[in-house]
């Protein structure tokens, strides 16, 4: 019935899938065979498997890995307890706000915090410490995207376990489970959906943040994304770029599918 | 249920203090006579009239709530409009294919989204600047607000429709007087989201932005890498005020909406 106004609906939305979804990546793959003339070339890809490239695929990883891990270890207590709170949906939109605030000035923020003046160093001193440099650090890097990631790693988290029925739990407990049996057998597994979606969340923007690398960490961490962001915007060399933007988008696509949500798995 | 012991709310003041902390730290400064971000001399306004009076910062914050208030608009329209056309697909596969296309730009990590626009603009010839931008910002929101109007008019019922055809109405008065009141709530959620995501958005514009043409995320990082300057926490106050006023407004809006379409179900 309403076919024919829903089909012409559909026009401008395919139009931006074709533009904007299947275009761009198609783009980036013929890129990332031409070199800096223009030519066919396999030699982006050969050079993305030299030693430097590789051991720097990997470091991100590792950060990647340590900033997910931190994110995660600190975001599920606090979700847990949240949703134990009284006014749990007040507290969640606290959460929230600093999440609103431009990604730039929260960074910015640290500029000042670490910086050799700050306040952390301050409190150091009090201790008899000498004062160092913090910015420019790894320590430095972690610590400010681990921040910037905690609400979007709460939110899904805090859903999941605000969706679980309070009567398994009871159930468990009456049944004679320990208060930790009932998190590792209950809690935890009912709870993992939103676990892997905020490992989503996390781990893909981690690989990638060139700003945060940029202005916090000097020069000394170089990620997947700072590295696209320097062969585009300095080296002008696009097919290099394109061809480390593919393998991201490769480990993009594993992640997805390590982590994805079997459909149909929970009633 | 039980009441939160002595450590766990200890616990959650302190992920509060951090998660503030660095936000009042950049406002507390703001006020600051001296010129650095460590060393509170004396209480002052002159850094917020130096952002009122920087004429190019002025121009760079209302072209970014340009952008913004554009990009919603548009890509809310077009992303409504996908959605009823998706959920009107019969055939299941094809709308597995389309909503997964759909979640690519939501995933992708924003590096990619700006380097691949920047290689789209560069090869069909649009000049980076403002058009770049808001183009690339209307493509990344378009499937956000699909997210949030998708629920609405999946849980909707399909005999409102039928009602509705059988008393008479045409397919448009289906759509503007039984579909799109129904799915209000979702079209205002997506609408503000594709607002933060544009305002919020750095890389993506980073990448296809053009020498003349600037938006605060760009701005603050150009600013920032060259050191502290006390005009970006005047600034960083003032957006705190205004995301809390917004976030306040958004809560009373979506409050209403919620009341308003629940009595319309009663």
């Amino acid at each position: 019935m309403t076919n024919r106004v829903s089909k012409g609906s559909l026009f401008p939305y395919c139009l931006w899938i074709l533009l904007f979804v299947i275009a761009p990546i198609a783009l980036i793959v013929y890129y990332s065979l031409l070199d800096l003339e223009g030519k066919f070339t396999l030699s982006n890809y050969q050079s993305f498997f030299s030693p430097a490239y590789i051991k720097m695929t990997f470091t991100s990883f590792w950060y990647a890995f340590l900033i997910t891990f931190f994110t995660l270890v600190i975001s599920y207590p606090t979700a847990y307890l949240l949703t134990k709170t009284k006014h749990k949906h007040l507290w969640l939109m606290l959460i929230i706000i600093p999440s609103w605030i431009n990604l730039l000035l929260k960074t910015y923020a640290f500029i000042g915090i670490f910086g050799l003046y700050g306040p952390i160093n301050a409190v150091v001193e009090v201790f008899g410490i000498e004062p160092k440099q913090i910015l420019f650090t790894d320590f430095s890097f972690i610590f400010v995207s681990v921040y910037i990631f905690i609400p979007f790693m709460i939110i899904p988290i805090f859903n999941s376990l605000d969706k679980l029925n309070p009567t398994l739990i009871y159930a468990a407990r009456d049944l004679g489970a320990s208060s930790f049996t009932t998190f590792r057998r209950v809690v935890f597994p009912l709870t993992i959906d939103g676990v892997k979606s905020g490992i989503q969340v996390t781990f893909i923007p981690a690989l990638s943040l060139f700003m945060i690398t940029r202005l916090i960490a000097g020069n000394q961490v170089i990620t997947l994304g700072t590295a696209i962001e320097q062969q585009f915007l300095v080296s002008q060399n696009w097919g290099m770029g394109s061809t480390i933007a593919v393998f991201l988008i490769i480990i993009m696509i594993i992640i997805m599918l390590v982590t994805g949500q079997r459909k149909g798995g929970r009633a | 249920m039980k009441k939160l012991s002595a450590a766990s709310k200890i616990y959650l003041i302190i992920v509060f203090i951090i998660l503030y902390a660095p936000i009042f730290y950049l406002i507390f400064y703001s006020f600051n006579s001296g010129g650095s971000m460590n060393n509170f001399e004396s209480f002052t306004l002159e850094h917020y009239k130096a952002v009122f009076e920087d004429s190019r910062l002025i121009v760079i914050l209302i072209n970014t709530v340009i952008v913004a208030l554009l990009s919603g608009l548009i890509s809310t329209i077009i992303g409504t409009l996908g959605a009823i056309g998706i959920v009107s697909i019969k055939d299941a596969k094809m709308r597995n294919i389309l909503l997964s296309l759909n979640n690519v730009l939501i995933v992708s990590p924003d590096v990619v989204i700006g380097a691949s626009f920047l290689i789209l603009f560069t090869m069909i010839g649009v000049k980076l600047g403002f058009t770049s931008v808001l183009v690339s910002h209307i493509a990344f929101s378009i499937p956000i607000v699909v997210l949030m109007v998708l629920p609405k008019l999946l849980e909707m019922n399909k005999s409102l429709i039928d009602a509705a055809r059988d008393l008479g109405a045409t397919k448009r008065d289906v759509l503007t007087r039984v579909i799109l009141p129904y799915i209000q709530p979702g079209i205002f959620a997506g609408f503000f989201l594709a607002l933060t995501y544009s305002l919020d958005d750095f890389a993506v514009t980073f990448f296809v932005t053009g020498n003349g043409f600037s938006t605060l995320s760009v701005e603050i990082y150009s600013m920032a890498r060259t050191g502290i300057s006390l005009t970006i926490n005047a600034l960083s106050g003032l957006i705190f005020l205004i995301t809390v006023l917004v976030v306040i407004g958004y809560y009373f809006v979506a409050n209403r909406a919620k009341r308003v379409s629940e009595e319309v179900q009663r």
